[in-house]
Parts: C-alpha cells; sequence; structure tokens
C-alpha cells in the first residue's frame, strides 16, 4: 500500500481545516502563510499565489515573491443580487487588483489581495451574505446551474436545488468563522464532518445542475451531474451524471480528461441523498495516495461503473430509473435582449475571459456598479465567464440598456469566436499557468477571425477554449479546438470536440508554436471550407473526413 | 660579511624605488608613503604576533562528504536524489542530500563530491531552487573546481526543444571549472523510473571508486606554511587600495520610493581584514556634474592652477578629489554671508538657527548656493571655503567567515529632489551605476564599539530599520558561521512590506533554519496608523526584558536624529515597566548595559 500524501496528513491534523492559519496571519514578516496553512486555505476559499511577471526579478532583490491571494466566492447557480455586486465591487476596488474576474464556475474570484486583506474582504463579503467556503481545495466547489433563464418554467426551481445542494455539501467546521469572521475559538476538539469526514476528499469535486436544451454547465465535465427533466412545465427527477472530469499531467499517460456517464433517473425528493451518496462513496474509495490519480473518474475507471452505481444506490436508498430522454443544443451562452416566459426581460453581456475592470474604452467595472444601483433584478454568472442582467422588468430595459451602451458593455459582441471563446487566467497570477492564457486572448481572437476569414468562413460557428495549463478550467477538452499550454509561447493544439460538450477533443499536435499553429489550423480550415456538408460545424468534419487519430 | 652600521634597505633598491616612483605626482608620492607606512605596520604586527600557518587536520580517509543537490519543481528530483542518498549511505559513504536552494554555495570550493538531480521545466528553465547554483557557476567569480568529482542526472520532456537543458548547463559548467566528471550524464524524460534507478547503481559505484582513490591521495602529508608567503599589508584611509565591483542589485522592488543597493566587492586577499560590525570607507572622484556646475556656478577656470597651503593643483582637480561639494559646510556660509552681505544667510549662523541650518544642509549641495548667491570668487578662495573631501562610510554587510574576500555594502542612493533641487550623494549616486568589473579605492574603518558578545553564547538583539540592517546581515553571518549558541533577534522597519525589506528572503531563510530566534517587522506606510521598530519594541517589552535579565546584548544601528532616541525611550520603557523600576532606576540600568558594552549603537 502506497502512502498517504502529505496533504492528507494536514487535512487530517487541522482541527477542522484550523492548522494556524490565525498564527500566519501574524507573521508580520512576510505576505506569505507557512507552508501547510497554504494547503489548508484552499478550503477557505483562497489560493496564496504570486505575481510571476516579478517573480526572478524579486529573487535578484532578495525580496520574497509578491505574494498575493486569488479569492473565490460561494454563489450557488451564480446568482447575486444588486447589493451583493456593490459589496464585491466595493472588494475588488479597495482590496484587490481592481477587478472582478467572473470564472468558468459561475462565480466571481479576486485576485491581488494582500494577506492583511483577506480578513476584511471575508468580512465585507459576510456582511453581504456571501462567503467563500470550500470554493477550492479538497471538497464540493461551488455548485453550477444552468443561467439560461428563458426557455423553462423550472428554471428557478433548478437554481434552489444547486442551492441547497451547496449548503448539504459544506463542510461542518466552524473554521471559517472563527478565523475570517472573528467567531468564537473552538474548545476541545473540533466538530464531526458528517459527509467528509477528518480529511475530506481525496481531490477536487466539482457539481453542477444543468437545464436541457442549455448544456452551459458542461454537464459532462462535472464529477457529479443532474440534468433536470421537465414534463409539462413541471420538474420531474434528474438524470444522474458521474465521473466526468478534465484534468491531466503533461507526459503523465495515465491521466486524461473523462467524460461523465448518465447513469440513471431519480425523483427530486432524492437529489440530496443520491450526491452524498456519490460523495461519500468517492470520500471512501478515492486514491488518496496519488493526487494525479485522486478524481472521481479514476476511481470509477479502477473499481468500474457497475460497482460505482450500485454503491450509490446502497447508500442512497434508491433504486435508478433508467435514464430518461433529453437533448441538448448548445453549451454557449446566447447573448442579447431576450424575453423570459414570466414576461421579465434578460440581458447577457460578453465579458471576454471574465474579466470586469476598468480599461481604455471598455469602463466595465464602473458600467456595472451603474447598473447594480439600479437593477431591481438579479445577475447570473454564467458558465462561459459572462454575466447576465436578469429579471429586468419591461419599463426598466430602456434604461438599462442606455447604461450598457454608455459604458460601451456590448463592446466585445462581435464575431462569434470574440463572443465565445474560453480562456483561463494563467499568466501573471496562476501558479500553475505554462502559457498565457487571458492575456493572449485578444491576440488568438483577431488571428482565428483572419483565419477563418481567408477561408471564406467568417462568422462561423467554432468553439475554441484555451488554457495555460493542462487542468483544465476552460474545459478545453471539450471544445472544437482547444489549445492546452506547454510552455510560454507553446501549446498542445486539440481537435474534434462538437458544440454541445458531449463528445472530448483529441490531441492532434504537441507542444507547437504560434506559427505552427496557424499554419495547421489555416490547412484544416480550407480543407473544411470545400469540403463540408451544409451547416456542418468543424469538429463534426474533421472526424467525418478521419483527420483526427482515433 | 655585514657591516655593524648599515641602511635597512640596500643602496641598489633605493634607487630602484626612485626609479618607480620618479613619474609620480605628489598626490601619488602621498598615497605611496601611506601604503608603505600600512605594510610596515603589518609586518610588525606580524612578527609580533608570532601567528604560525597550521596545516588543517584531515579528516579520517574515504569520509569526505558527497553533497546530493536537487533541484525540483514538482518532486521527482528530490525522490531520485533521496534514493541516491540512502544507497550512497549504504555503501558507507557520507551522503548529504538537500535542496539546491539550501546549499551554501560558499561550500563549493571544498567540495569533493557533488551529485546533481534536476529538472528542466517550461522552455529549457531550471526550477527556482537551481537557479542561485547556477549563478554561482556562472557567474565570473566562479570557483575552480579541480577539487571536485561528480555526477549529473537530467530530468525533462523530450516533446520541449530544450530538453534537460538545466542538466546540460550544470554537467558543462562543472566540467568547465575544471570538476571531474565521474560518470556520463543521464538525461531522462518523462519515464525516467527505470533509468535513473540503473543510474543511481551507476553513480553509487563510481562515487566509491573515486573516494577510495581520493583517500589515499589525501594521506600525503599537508606542507606547512606555504601559503604564508604572500606579502600582507593593508589598506588604509590614506593609503587605500582598489576593489572590484561583483554584484550591484538593487534590493527594494522596482515600486519602491527607495533605491537601495546590495554591493559586493571583491578584495585583494588579505589586504582588507575586518570584522562583521566594521565599516568601508570608499573614496571617489566627486560626480562630474557637480564639478561642472560649480564652475559654471563661479565663472571660474577649471584649468587655473590654486595654490593652497603650499599644494599646486588645477581647480578641477581640487573639485574633483580633494573638497567637498555635495556636503555645504558651515564655512561656506560664513564665507558667502560676508562676502554677500546677505542677511538670510548670516540669520542661518545665529546659534538659535542651527537646526533649521541644518535642515537647510539637506537641501542644498555646494553649487546650489554657489548660484543663489552670485559673489566675485577666485579660485583659492573658493577651496578655503570648501571643507577637504571625506570618504563615505558603510557599515559592512557581511562577515568574512562567511563570504571571504569579499566585502558587502547596503547602500542607500542618495539621488533626489528638494525645494527643486536635485540632490547627488556624493558616492551613493555614482555607485548606483557601477557595474560588475568597475573599481575604486577603500579602506576598512574599523569599529571596535560595535562588536558581537565575545561570549558567543550570549544572546543578541539587533535593531537596524532601513539601511541600519546592514551590519546585522554580517553580524548574522558571523554568528552562524562560528556556530554561536546564543539566540538572536532582529528588528527591522521599513516603509512597505513589499518593497522595502532589505534582504527579506535571507531573514526568512535564517528564520526557517533557526539562525534567527525572532523577527519582528515594522512597516510604516502599510497600515492607516504608523508604525515604527520602536512600537513593536514595545508590544515585544516582555520578552525583551527576559531576554536583557539573561545577558542580551542590544545593538541599534540606523539614524540617528530619530529612531535612535524613540528606541532609547522605548528601551528606558520596557525596563521601567517589566523590571518595575523608577524612571531613575531604568536610567541607570540602561547606562548599566552600556558601560558593560550591552547597548551599542552605530548611529548617523
Amino acid at each position: 500500500m502506497a502512502d498517504l500524501t502529505p496533504v492528507e496528513g494536514i487535512k487530517a491534523a487541522s482541527r477542522g481545516l484550523r492548522g494556524t492559519i490565525a498564527e500566519s496571519l501574524g507573521d508580520a514578516y512576510t505576505g506569505s502563510l507557512r507552508d501547510d496553512d497554504q494547503q489548508l486555505l484552499r478550503l477557505h476559499g483562497s489560493y496564496q499565489q504570486d505575481d510571476r511577471d516579478v517573480r526572478e526579478e524579486r529573487r535578484q532583490q532578495k525580496l520574497e515573491p509578491l505574494w498575493r491571494y486569488m479569492v473565490r466566492v460561494r454563489l450557488p447557480g451564480g446568482v447575486a443580487t444588486p447589493a451583493q455586486w456593490l459589496a464585491l465591487d466595493d472588494i475588488a476596488r479597495e482590496k484587490a487588483n481592481g477587478t472582478l474576474r467572473l470564472t468558468t464556475r459561475q462565480t466571481f474570484q479576486f485576485h491581488g489581495i494582500t494577506k492583511a486583506g483577506l480578513k476584511p474582504s471575508m468580512q465585507a463579503m459576510s456582511a453581504a451574505l456571501m462567503d467563500t467556503i470550500a470554493t477550492c481545495g479538497d471538497v464540493n466547489r461551488n455548485v453550477m446551474a444552468s443561467s439560461n433563464p428563458i426557455e423553462s418554467a423550472v428554471h428557478a426551481e433548478v437554481a434552489e436545488w444547486s442551492r441547497r445542494l451547496s449548503e448539504h455539501l459544506l463542510p461542518k467546521t466552524r473554521a471559517y468563522y472563527e478565523i475570517w469572521l472573528n467567531g468564537e475559538k473552538l474548545e476541545g476538539s473540533p466538530e464531526q464532518e458528517p459527509v467528509y469526514g477528518k480529511t475530506f476528499l481525496p481531490r477536487k469535486f466539482k457539481a453542477a445542475i444543468a437545464l436541457p436544451p442549455s448544456n452551459d454547465v458542461d454537464i459532462y465535465t462535472q464529477d457529479l451531474g443532474f440534468i433536470a427533466i421537465e414534463q409539462d412545465g413541471r420538474l420531474v427527477g434528474f438524470n444522474l451524471s458521474v465521473g466526468g472530469g478534465l484534468g491531466t499531467t503533461h507526459g503523465d499517460a495515465t491521466t486524461h480528461p473523462r467524460l461523465a456517464n448518465v447513469v440513471g433517473f431519480l425523483p427530486p425528493e432524492k437529489l440530496l441523498d443520491v450526491a452524498e451518496a456519490v460523495v461519500t462513496t468517492q470520500r471512501d474509495y478515492g486514491d488518496r495516495t496519488n493526487r494525479k490519480h485522486a478524481r472521481l473518474k479514476y476511481t470509477i475507471e479502477d473499481r468500474g461503473l457497475e460497482w460505482f452505481v450500485g454503491e450509490v444506490e446502497k447508500r442512497a436508498g434508491i433504486q435508478f430509473e433508467s435514464a430518461r430522454e433529453f437533448t441538448f443544443e448548445t453549451h454557449g451562452d446566447v447573448f442579447g435582449w431576450r424575453q423570459a416566459l414570466d414576461g421579465t426581460w434578460h440581458r447577457t453581456l460578453r465579458i471576454p475571459a471574465g474579466r470586469i475592470g476598468d480599461t481604455e474604452g471598455r469602463p466595465w467595472l464602473s458600467g456595472m456598479r451603474a447598473i447594480a444601483t439600479v437593477h431591481t433584478g438579479d445577475f447570473r454568472c454564467t458558465a462561459n465567464q459572462n454575466v447576465t442582467i436578469a429579471r429586468v422588468q419591461a419599463a426598466d430595459k430602456a434604461s438599462i440598456e442606455a447604461l450598457i451602451r454608455h459604458y460601451h458593455l456590448d463592446a466585445a459582441e462581435g464575431s462569434y469566436i470574440a463572443r465565445h471563446t474560453l480562456a483561463c487566467v494563467s499568466m501573471p497570477t496562476c501558479p500553475l499557468g505554462m502559457a498565457e492564457a487571458e492575456r493572449y486572448l485578444p491576440t488568438l481572437t483577431v488571428n482565428f477571425e483572419r483565419l477563418l476569414a481567408e477561408n471564406g468562413l467568417d462568422g462561423e460557428p467554432l468553439g475554441l477554449r484555451i488554457t495555460g495549463c493542462p487542468n483544465g478550467c476552460a474545459r478545453p477538452y471539450v471544445a472544437e479546438i482547444g489549445l492546452v499550454g506547454k510552455a510560454l509561447g507553446r501549446y498542445n493544439l486539440h481537435l474534434g470536440g462538437n458544440g454541445v460538450g458531449s463528445r472530448l477533443n483529441v490531441l492532434y499536435r504537441e507542444n507547437i508554436d504560434e506559427t505552427t499553429i496557424h499554419s495547421v489550423i489555416s490547412g484544416l480550415f480550407a480543407a473544411w471550407a470545400s469540403e463540408r456538408t451544409p451547416a456542418e460545424r468543424f469538429g463534426d468534419f474533421l472526424w467525418r473526413t478521419q483527420r483526427l487519430p482515433g | 660579511m655585514s657591516s655593524p652600521v648599515r641602511l635597512p634597505v640596500e643602496l641598489l633598491r633605493v634607487r630602484e624605488l626612485e626609479t618607480l616612483l620618479s613619474d609620480l605626482d605628489a598626490d601619488a608620492l602621498r598615497w605611496v608613503s601611506g601604503f608603505v607606512a600600512g605594510l610596515s605596520a603589518e609586518r610588525s604586527r606580524q612578527a609580533g604576533s608570532g601567528v604560525a600557518s597550521a596545516a588543517p587536520v584531515a579528516p579520517p580517509a574515504g569520509t569526505d562528504r558527497i553533497a546530493v543537490l536537487y533541484a525540483s519543481q514538482t518532486g521527482n528530483s528530490r525522490r531520485i536524489a533521496e534514493k541516491l542518498g540512502h544507497a550512497l549511505t549504504a555503501a558507507g559513504l557520507n551522503a548529504a542530500v538537500m535542496a539546491a536552494g539550501d546549499y551554501a554555495l560558499k561550500q563549493l570550493a571544498d567540495e569533493k563530491f557533488l551529485c546533481v538531480v534536476a529538472s528542466t521545466h517550461g522552455d529549457g528553465e531550471p526550477p527556482d531552487d537551481a537557479r542561485a547554483l547556477l549563478d554561482a557557476l556562472s557567474g565570473r567569480r566562479a570557483p575552480k573546481l579541480g577539487q571536485l568529482g561528480y555526477v549529473v542526472l537530467g530530468l525533462g520532456d523530450s516533446s520541449y526543444p530544450k530538453f534537460c537543458e538545466t542538466g546540460r548547463v550544470f554537467d558543462r559548467r562543472l566540467e568547465e571549472l575544471g570538476a571531474r566528471r565521474l560518470l556520463e550524464r543521464l538525461d531522462c524524460d518523462v519515464d525516467f523510473e527505470s533509468k535513473a534507478h540503473a543510474w543511481i547503481q551507476q553513480s553509487v559505484e563510481a562515487l566509491v571508486g573515486a573516494s577510495g582513490a581520493t583517500a589515499v591521495s589525501r594521506s600525503a602529508p599537508v606542507i606547512a606554511g606555504q601559503a604564508a608567503e604572500a606579502v600582507a599589508f593593508v589598506a588604509t584611509r590614506d593609503a587605500p587600495l582598489e576593489v572590484e565591483v561583483a554584484v550591484n542589485q538593487r534590493i527594494t522592488a522596482s515600486a519602491s520610493e527607495k533605491d537601495v543597493r546590495h554591493v559586493e566587492l571583491l578584495v585583494p586577499e588579505g589586504r582588507f581584514p575586518y570584522q562583521a560590525g566594521d565599516a568601508l570607507g570608499v573614496w571617489l572622484d566627486n560626480p562630474a556634474d557637480l564639478i561642472e556646475a560649480t564652475l559654471v556656478a563661479t565663472g571660474l577656470d577649471g584649468a587655473e592652477t590654486v595654490n593652497v597651503d603650499g599644494v599646486n593643483r588645477s581647480l578641477r582637480d581640487w573639485l574633483t578629489r580633494h573638497r567637498e561639494i555635495t556636503r555645504v559646510a558651515r564655512a561656506l556660509i560664513e564665507r558667502l554671508a560676508a562676502l554677500s552681505g546677505d542677511d538670510g544667510l548670516a540669520a542661518l549662523l545665529k546659534p538659535d538657527a542651527s537646526a533649521h541650518l541644518r535642515a537647510q544642509f539637506n537641501v542644498w549641495q555646494v553649487p546650489d548656493l554657489l548660484r543663489r548667491y552670485s559673489v566675485q570668487w577666485t579660485g583659492e578662495r573658493l577651496v578655503r571655503a570648501l571643507h577637504p573631501l571625506s570618504p563615505r562610510l558603510y557599515s559592512i554587510a557581511s562577515a568574512p567567515e562567511e563570504v571571504g574576500d569579499e566585502i558587502h555594502l547596503t547602500v542607500a542612493v542618495v539621488d533626489d529632489v528638494h525645494d527643486g533641487l536635485r540632490h547627488l550623494g556624493a558616492v551613493s549616486s555614482q555607485m548606483q551605476a557601477f557595474e560588475p568589473g568597475a573599481r575604486f579605492l577603500a579602506f576598512v574603518e574599523s569599529n571596535t564599539r560595535f562588536r558581537l558578545p565575545a561570549d558567543p553564547s550570549n544572546d543578541v538583539i539587533m535593531i537596524g530599520p532601513g539601511t541600519g540592517v546592514a551590519p546585522f546581515r554580517g553580524f548574522l553571518q558571523s554568528r552562524s558561521a562560528s556556530g554561536a549558541a546564543g539566540r538572536n533577534w532582529l528588528f527591522f522597519g521599513g516603509r512597505h512590506l513589499d518593497s522595502d525589506f532589505l534582504y527579506q528572503t535571507e531573514w526568512l531563510s535564517a528564520l526557517k533554519k533557526h539562525a534567527l530566534t525572532h523577527l519582528d517587522v515594522a512597516f510604516s506606510r502599510d497600515t492607516a496608523e504608523k508604525v515604527y521598530v520602536q512600537h513593536r519594541l514595545r508590544e515585544r517589552g516582555a520578552q525583551i526584558y527576559q531576554w536583557l535579565e539573561a545577558g542580551a546584548h542590544v545593538y541599534v544601528c540606523g539614524d540617528a536624529e530619530r529612531m535612535a532616541p524613540d528606541v532609547h525611550a522605548a528601551l528606558l520603557d520596557i525596563v521601567a515597566t517589566e523590571g518595575g523600576r523608577s524612571p531613575q532606576d531604568a536610567e541607570a540600568y540602561i547606562a548599566s548595559l552600556a558601560s558593560q558594552r550591552r547597548y551599542l549603537r552605530d548611529v548617523y
């Protein structure tokens, strides 16, 4: 039996995730936390990072790395009120780097918070009824839910289930309140964790609820998924999906992305029981000796899907019915004003890479603040790094639209690629980044628009996603074209996803630079343009014409 | 046959000296006279001290340490290094496994066996841990490694163009520096396990063989005294010697308002004897801009010969290396007041205006005043109104036990603007631009009043905000090198944690290794309320008092005007509060510390 990973020891010894975080915060001579506390901090919703642009310069200056903290909000289903938006905006301006970032898990994160700024930021969020518990680390992360409220009357119900699921899978420890919100200090032994136990999960765990026909949450990439089944305008239950996950490691052939299996149908009232059964099965059987082999997808592969489903049924006291029919039509967002069945209006704004700041020609942070000041509905963070101004009354539509125009919030609503391409953060804040992603997105967009135009393909739907490392935050492995960073200026080129996120792409070329990417893609675009069937998408074309390996 | 009375130097040698010195000017001759005086003093000292150079005692044959260094990004290198370490130990060898970043670079020159396991990431990038060692092997001061035998294993990913680059660089540099490759380098791809395993076996065999060979050669007797032949004389204020800049590194962040430099100087062996706590005197010509400005402001010709006290020099020469023009002296203001009849200047000279006058000294430099008060100057008048140039003294920031023939300085660059006037430090403003290889004259200014406790088991409390921290870097180096048992506590202060924490990574590393017991810092501009070192002292009052009672020595270095009195007041309060003493008794307590030389200050 191999040894447990060091992180397991840290979690076990942490007294309910307390560790010595409080003492670390008091170490005035460093912007860092003590080593073990850096691990524990994740389960409180924050990662210690540094500004990699100045890392080498500071090493020479005999200064420690410029330690800063990424802080991620827990926002089930991505729903925030205008008052919450204003609180988040204040934190972005006063404590972080002046930007709010919308993530691919429907929430906000801050970058550039100092160690001294952590507590005030958590307290400001708490005052606006938000927290950051369990948004990072080996635990169930922010729960996603389809953000598209247009087509279905059951959307509100689905959003509510995401909130209940999030609450149900929250750690029970009071450490968060104690450390960040000046709650009472623990005396005696730490709280019991009935779902997680002392060492929580072997690895991160992601859960989402999809509402067909939209697969905006990319349900097949989630460890745990519920696909809402609607009948005559009523929510009758969910199909369960398990074992999706994208993270891989370059050069380690035992790691790979995996799509989830849809294993059966359950009535709504069994959702929490089933979710808990999936989590506890992974808790008990997940691999805690190798973090690269610790996600649920490997547990299922190692022990078999049938065994896994049986174990979940036993623990949840259920026998799944066979999965119900459903159809996904897209995993992208729909922009512009749209009216929902209840008569209210929704306006999804395109935010490239999810970054909301105030820059030349794009005073978006100020613009969203202005909207939050007058808006009476709410905001929805989408799974594609965009934001929906939701539930606008017909009477307010014109004034909201005027603000959108005044602050150029529609400036990014250009070509299909400009509206739909996803990019993770990567440089300079993400410690895992190997190549640029978000900072390269504007160039990437222009380049691919040009490549399409040169082949007479302007405006064709094309799913493009880029990440700075193989961990998959922008879900590149289900895109038609996925670029996965290997080194500065070099990427692995993956091809062959479809437009709804239900097919993995495959590695097509490894470790190539921009020029090579362009020449390879240009050749394939030329073939696509001349040989495609009517309206055939790029990913489908590549498979049909057998241009992809496997 | 020797005559009963004779010249101390043979006539022929005197003639040779005359020839050597014939084309030197008066200044050069003065330098030589100082040089010779220093030489003489050092010879007498050596003759008197009777120090014999003893051969070091060689450790028993075959126990030479094998340093196994890993530079790891993901931990694979570390694991391989640890396996190698175990295998070596199992073979009866003395292996020490450590991260390359933790390796004491100064040991390199003495190391006999080195094993390097280094990964490469990205496009040929070394792991952060490897950078310092790579710098040390690549720099101009890279030691000769003829004594060293080594093996290298590189880890990488062959899909990158610069596959295993870090391992290659290590291998190449070690070879170039004269080290012997004991085994061909192995480059491992992502599937490294089995190859690495075989390499470990081969390495153990190679090292067993090589260390046996060394054991034989080490049995040869070391001849004593060979190294004692070199002539030893020391640089002095009057006969300074050249030092060479090896490193000139800004150590405040780019965002900082302050430019503070870490300067490493190569000094000629044996000519700059110093101890931690000493200062280095630096002689540099005045900044050229200021010389020009002085000539322009006075309308004088730099080529004019000026005779003062029997010495003839061109005016430019006087201004370049014989008179102060960055610092304004009272004499100049007196002269200007007399010549100009300006009431404002006269008022500045009154006793009750002295604080104001001192403040003005931080604003004005000589050309500023000369421009402002236009009077009729002659070259002689000007030279007589200016103070002789003094060397600039910098607390040495190193200890010879750690750095050998190097001296490190911490230099705050003075180049700022007050009242619209640019104010340049005579030395620091030029030091800022020194490239490695630049040379200048310097000497050690001994500071016997600022010494570590004679008893290494005594604790020390070091209070040094800003560049006042410089000598404490030397103190800690010295204490670590000698394995002093006493505890070390440092108080540092600056404006911002992010940008102004001088030598931060070194202090953090010392703290981690417990070379530093406590580290307390005050960053005045990071919080709404300004905090300084004296506030931190008061916060830690109870523990400070315990240390004092246990015999700790207290050192203060830095600003004399505000910091030192504030720290002094804080110490008095601590002794009064924690020791339950009256203010008078507290005064007496601190005074007694000072008289026992346990409260030492180097403030300016």
